[in-house]
């Protein structure tokens, strides 16, 4: 069983407070909640608290869940500020919805897009989830700027930061788009690539606004 | 590059039994570097200026097809991307469009692109012009094993399309037979977008009511995209509707998260693929080429720098040694020295008693022996011999590839690796190269440029001077090269820090090395000696007459003392203040003059260097200036020559203070 959307939000609100502020004991006042609040009811049927009269506790099993709660929550963060590009005040919203839909699949596959990011845009800590150990052991991102990548690769272009409109222009006139193929000749002293059947060369500045795929990474 | 040197040269074609259709115009537009210049120099019989690099031509050409008794007016452009015009060049050519109303537009494409290509054909068909595509450079897109349908695309685009090499002349007559016998009516366009654009495209349609020489769905389509230009048309011409307008694309533009540039490129994109994947079959190619091999090496980081000094050894050695010396000694001490300026000093003293007379045309100062000589005799094998050279470089394609090496130091100075070529073109000719900065992005960049040009960058005539000057002493041509190389970057360096602007941005096509064809290298290298001939060769009659006037009348002499004590402070005999006085027509004029004071063996050693270096700082010529006053405007083109000149003596007083303090012996 899941907890509710409102439960879940306390759980997270529970954990900064314990492992972020490190609060002991986190009273009902801290979370600015009321005590006969049915979520708390909840949480503790879920068995992810204890209630010791005002004071709240997180269980080892609360304790994960609302690591997985949080991770969701800034991953979603990331995910609207990085490639749905809203602005810092429509983000939080957005974000908040979308972090009740992210389930565990998706979750790792939208880390794993965004290349592990390790903390939110508030600069808070996303905790690590199974895909990030894992790229630990491989660290290469499948999805990351084209101004990180290295000579000799093949890279699919992914999508175009689209935030500076001067150079989404001169990137699309080039015919750098979605799904176009992209063999990278050199990275120093600017970047040099093959796009169909012409080299291009870009600075940093420029190669920092496309997202590419790597080819082997999907193999 | 840039530089149309030859439009009001008399047409060879249109002979008067020629029926002239004077109502039909065509227009040749498509990307930079896909060979327009080439197809309209086929098509007209004209020479305008080809290079191996995008931004050739800044200008719009205009010539005639003759051909079957039949004629046609023809336009040249230059390059664009696409309709929604990001520099200058686009804007120009997009005018040329929407001014002219052409009875057929060529799109000429670089064939093995053409997957990129298609994304002007498309918004040409959008924008309602009747139109053909020549698919040019069928040969390299051949040689990488691309085979296409041209059926296909006639079929699917309904528009005629023909295959081309016009470096070889390949399917031009049939382009030739089309572009005078087909009429073409505009197709419909190609493609539908997502519905919510569909919308408002219909919706902002509705509303414009004047005519904008191209559809109303392409300015439709513009004004969704946010180009300036046409917003600004919009709100002249549609005063009462313009605020409905504007409604409509906000409201669209709110729909979705990515800007509508964005969004309609990719549906585009998508329409392409759908196309490119039954007309063009790629067979491939095996392994890397060779030329791909020297294209990659000579972009290396380490690789390139020997390449880059290789290339510079080897124009030293033509231009500096075989142009600055051995012709120069030949055409200077054998022709001049002893034939014409014997003879003419013979003719003009039998002819014309007065001595005064006698000066204006020969002796120390005539327009034979000191104008006519200097022009001849010094500054032609060596700015012939550099226009060689510069036009073999440029046509191999090697210069995009420099402007990639060198894009970080540019970046310093606030400039991007593009300001490569007109820096590299100044060292021919400093005028065209200012025209040239029109090309650069921004006006910063612009400014930035055109300075350094006036200041640090010796034009080919002065350079072989120089080396001529300095032949016999490497260490003092080390000298002049740090210390001109440190105020390019110190003035550049501290221009960038004080005019504030946008970073420039580096992004360039780096076409493929191509074999340069000697005929081309002739054609291009005539037109520019020619070019500056008929700029040079005035100006050094002209100064001819006018130190001939100042001397009778005694003006010469008070200027050149007054000169004495700016050069006596930086520490040179009085006889240098002429070669001074010369350097403010044009400081090759004046390096020659210090090559005569270095002959009488009036000048030697650290003053030397000193005045040379002094002399090259000044402003190039009043012809580069006159080009600054009309590509930066007056107040500009003053403000640089009052800080050029003084600064250029304060350079000279510090490093004759710094040599001399050093105790350096030349």
């Amino acid at each position: 069983m899941r907890a509710s959307d409102r439960a879940e939000e306390i759980l997270e609100q529970l954990w900064i407070l314990t492992k972020e502020q490190n609060k002991d004991p986190v009273t009902v006042e801290d979370l600015s909640i009321d005590r006969a609040d049915p979520e708390l009811n909840e949480l503790a049927e879920l068995r992810y608290i204890k209630l010791l009269g005002d004071r709240i506790e997180l269980t080892s099993r609360g304790l994960k869940e609302a690591e997985a709660a949080i991770r969701r929550h800034r991953l979603a963060e990331r995910l609207v500020m990085d490639v749905f590009d809203l602005k810092r005040s429509l983000m939080e919203e957005k974000a908040c919805q979308f972090e009740h839909l992210l389930r565990k699949e998706v979750e790792e596959s939208i880390c794993t897009l965004l290349g592990h990011p390790k903390v939110c845009p508030h600069k808070r800590p996303i905790p690590p989830g199974r895909c990030c150990m894992k790229a630990l052991k491989h660290p290469k991102s499948i999805v990351s700027s084209l101004a990180e990548m290295e000579g000799g690769e093949k890279v699919a272009v992914a999508y175009l930061v689209t935030r500076d409109n001067r150079k989404l222009q001169k990137l699309m006139s080039m015919g750098i788009l979605p799904g176009v193929k992209i063999d990278i000749i050199q990275t120093f002293p600017s970047y040099v690539f093959r796009i169909g059947h012409s080299v291009v060369a870009v600075d940093r500045e420029m190669a920092e606004d496309v997202f590419v795929r790597r080819e082997s990474a999907q193999n | 590059m840039a530089v149309n040197l030859n439009r009001k040269r008399p047409q060879c074609h249109g002979a008067a039994d020629m029926e002239i259709d004077a109502q039909r115009s065509v227009v040749l537009v498509g990307s930079p570097n896909v060979g327009k210049s080439v197809v309209f120099g086929n098509l007209t019989g004209m020479y305008v200026t080809v290079s191996n690099y995008p931004g050739t031509t800044v200008e719009i050409t205009r010539g005639r097809l003759a051909y079957d008794s039949r004629a046609v007016a023809i336009t040249d452009t230059p390059g664009m991307y696409s309709l929604l015009s990001i520099t200058e060049e686009e804007r120009v050519a997009r005018r040329v469009l929407m001014e002219n109303r052409p009875d057929m537009v060529v799109h000429v494409a670089d064939t093995k692109n053409i997957e990129r290509m298609l994304h002007l054909t498309v918004q040409l068909l959008e924008a309602g012009m009747p139109l053909m595509l020549d698919l040019n450079l069928m040969d390299e897109a051949e040689r990488l094993g691309l085979r296409i349908d041209t059926k296909v695309l006639k079929e699917r685009l309904g528009i005629p399309v023909v295959a081309t090499v016009a470096t070889e002349g390949r399917g031009m007559d049939e382009l030739k037979k089309m572009i005078l016998k087909e009429d073409i009516l505009p197709s419909g366009p190609p493609l539908r977008y997502p519905e919510t654009i569909e919308n408002a495209i219909a919706d902002i349609e509705r509303n414009l009511d004047s005519s904008y020489g191209i559809s109303k769905r392409a300015v439709a389509l513009l004004l969704l995209q946010d180009d300036h230009e046409i917003w600004q048309m919009v709100r002249d011409r549609e005063p009462e509707r313009y605020a409905l307008v504007d409604a409509i694309v906000k409201h669209a533009r709110e729909r979705f998260v990515d800007p509508l540039s964005y969004i309609i490129t990719i549906e585009r994109q998508r329409f392409i693929n759908t196309l490119i994947e039954d007309a063009v079959e790629n067979v491939g190619v095996k392994g890397i080429p060779l030329r791909e091999r020297l294209s990659r090496l000579s972009m290396h980081p380490v690789a390139g720098v020997p390449i880059f000094l290789g290339i510079i050894y080897l124009l030293y050695e033509f231009v500096g040694v075989f142009g600055a010396q051995t012709a120069v000694d030949f055409l200077e001490e054998t022709v001049f020295g002893q034939y014409i300026n014997p003879v003419a000093n013979r003719i003009v003293s039998s002819i014309i008693p007065w001595k005064v007379l006698q000066d204006l045309f020969v002796n120390e100062y005539g327009i034979i022996t000191l104008g006519i000589r200097y022009a001849i005799a010094i500054i032609l094998p060596i700015v012939t011999t550099f226009f060689i050279a510069f036009s073999i470089i440029e046509d191999t394609g090697y210069l995009p590839r420099l402007a990639m090496l060198i894009d970080r130091v540019f970046k310093k100075i606030g400039l991007n690796g593009r300001a490569v070529i007109p820096v590299v073109l100044g060292f021919g000719c400093d005028t065209m190269a200012t025209m040239v900065t029109r090309t650069l992005e921004t006006r910063r960049e612009r400014v930035i440029a055109t300075l350094l040009l006036a200041l640090a960058i010796p034009c080919s005539a002065q350079v072989g001077v120089i080396l001529a000057l300095l032949s016999g002493s490497t260490k003092a041509l080390g000298i002049f090269v740090m210390v001109m190389g440190t105020v390019f970057l110190f003035v550049g360096f501290l221009a960038a820090r004080l005019m504030p602007g946008e970073r420039p941005l580096f992004y360039m096509e780096v076409p493929p090395l191509r074999w340069p064809k000697l005929s081309n290298v002739l054609t291009k290298t005539y037109t520019r000696v020619e070019w500056y001939f008929k700029e040079v060769l005035p100006l050094f009659i002209l100064a001819s007459i006018l130190i001939w006037a100042g001397r009778i009348t005694g003006l010469f002499d008070i200027v050149v003392k007054l000169l004495s004590y700016p050069t006596g402070w930086i520490g040179l005999p009085p006889e240098a203040s002429k070669a001074f006085l010369y350097g403010f027509f044009r400081r090759d004029f004046g390096a020659a003059g210090l090559y005569d004071l270095k002959t009488s063996g009036a000048l030697s050693g650290v003053p030397l260097v000193v005045s040379i270096i002094t002399i090259a700082l000044f402003m190039p010529c009043i012809a580069q200036f006159s080009m600054t006053i009309k590509e930066r405007g007056w107040k500009m083109a003053v403000g640089m020559a009052a800080f050029i000149f003084p600064f250029a003596f304060v350079v000279g007083y510090l490093v004759n203070l710094i040599l001399n303090g050093l105790g350096v012996v030349l």
